[in-house]
């Protein structure tokens, strides 16, 4: 054989489709991930109120997309928004939306296990100086809960950018769906191409992933130091 | 006769069906010190609480300066103002510095110039003895200095009147003393105060009026020292004997 496998990254434009590919998969995490973090915050805040109308319709939310699995939530967002609302949105869009809703309704319930640990006597002593339901909130709460959220919203981001794999679903161009026309297209010359790409597109997840996972565990370890020392 | 400062009348508190608070009625009087006693349960704490509205109350009112509060009050941020606090587990914010834990109120409640609160902040630490302490954080303290830090972030407020809950209870006892030398000194300059302790001989120096307390009643209502020398019912009696003084 003239050429191993390999080659076929490095035909024609194929490397740099695939990094496209990743890019799209990439740009719709991080806006679902920045949009769904502020709107968690703000939601697991709410979900410590002591509203019960709030908590149920919030805690209606969160379940909603906890237990309908990803794909699903897509092909109903994808196909049912248009055909009963009449809402038309591209499927960038619709992925974008879904996975900021997604990480939101995730956050909320990160955001209010981290504010419920704080221990009341903090409230009571932010009370006890004066300070309003915000700024209760924005000075003693979030600060102090912080630590414990990071390491499970880290896992929440890598576990969003590994999901984009299911975008091709909803015809996506995102990276997978590239390889797998790179690998029909160049199926006939490359008998074990979708070795390659595939690997190739590993390495790529691998990379955006594990640094976030060595990241939360150091921060694991850096809180323990904290709460011991 | 002095001028109150605060005045609960008939004040009633339940926790579900149980009522912990029945009828407590005292007042108390500028620049005065009243000692809450009592064993415990008896009520010492839920009542100074609903002072500065950390426990909300079912019946009865609270007269504080020309403020009257009653049940379902929503006003409390300004009053609290007025009303420092300082609680048995200190309760520093963890994740500000000594200055920051102190000046927050200052800047943040009262929106005080940050030259002019800081310049309180640091004369405050100074009578407290720990101005080495201002860039420290909470955990590099121990709990004598995270208590006296605490009393400085409410005096920090300028409040007219400060409440003491059990705030010797958690420490140490080598560092009870030198918490108990600054309120002694806010005694002298006539802060009025209403403190919950078990310190007894500390209760016996520094009390004008005692207010003995059990199972949510004031059972007995005297003079300082009359209290300790003289009191007026069996109950108290046989609490002072019962306390190792």
């Amino acid at each position: 054989m003239a050429h191993s496998g390999i080659n076929i990254l490095f035909e024609g434009r194929n490397m740099v489709r695939l990094l496209g590919g990743l890019w799209i998969s990439a740009k719709i995490a991080a806006i679902a991930i920045v949009v769904g973090l502020v709107l968690g915050i703000v939601l697991g805040a709410l979900r410590t109120l002591h509203n019960p109308l709030l908590r149920a319709i919030l805690r209606l939310y969160l379940e909603f997309f906890r237990v309908i699995p990803t794909v699903v939530l897509l092909f109903l967002f994808y196909y049912i928004l248009p055909q009963n609302f009449n809402i038309n949105m591209g499927a960038e869009s619709v992925a974008t939306l879904v996975f900021a809703l997604w990480f939101a309704a995730e956050m909320s319930d990160i955001v209010r296990g981290g504010i419920i640990s704080v221990s009341p006597h903090q409230v009571d002593s932010g009370k006890a100086i004066g300070l309003n339901r915000l700024q209760l909130y924005y000075y003693v709460l979030l600060p102090q809960s912080i630590q414990l959220m990071i390491p499970a919203t880290i896992n929440l981001v890598s576990r969003v950018i590994k999901t984009t794999s299911l975008l091709l679903l909803i015809s996506v161009m995102d990276v997978i769906n590239v390889g797998q026309q790179i690998i029909e297209a160049n199926g006939q010359r490359y008998e074990n191409g979708s070795f390659w790409v595939y690997g190739f597109i590993f390495i790529l997840y691998f990379i955006l992933c594990y640094p976030l996972s060595l990241w939360a565990r150091h921060l694991e370890r850096k809180e323990l130091v904290n709460a011991n020392g | 006769m002095a001028e109150k400062l605060l005045t609960v009348s008939h004040l009633v508190k339940n926790y579900g069906r149980q009522e912990v608070l029945h009828d407590i009625n005292f007042t108390v009087e500028k620049g005065s010190v009243t000692v809450l006693l009592g064993p415990s349960g008896s009520g010492k704490s839920t009542t100074i609480r609903c002072l500065n509205g950390l426990e909300d109350f079912h019946s009865g009112e609270i007269q504080f300066k020309d403020q009257v509060i009653k049940p379902g009050f929503k006003k409390w941020q300004s009053v609290r103002q007025d009303i420092g606090m300082v609680f048995q587990s200190y309760d520093l914010f963890p994740n500000r510095t000594v200055i920051d834990n102190i000046l927050l109120g200052p800047l943040k409640v009262q929106k005080r110039s940050k030259d002019e609160a800081l310049a309180q902040a640091r004369h405050l630490l100074k009578e407290v003895q720990l101005s080495d302490y201002e860039n420290a954080y909470p955990r590099q303290l121990s709990g004598g200095q995270k208590q006296r830090i605490a009393i400085v972030r409410a005096l920090a407020l300028n409040p007219e009147f400060m409440l003491f809950d059990e705030v010797t209870a958690s420490l140490d006892p080598e560092m009870v003393r030198g918490v108990l030398e600054v309120i002694e000194g806010l005694a002298r300059q006539k802060m009025t105060m209403l403190v919950v302790t078990h310190e007894m001989n500390f209760a016996k120096q520094i009390a004008d009026k005692v207010l003995f307390l059990e199972n949510g009643k004031i059972v007995e209502e005297s003079a300082g020292h009359e209290f300790f020398d003289h009191p007026k019912t069996q109950r108290a009696q046989e609490f002072l004997n019962s306390m190792d003084f």
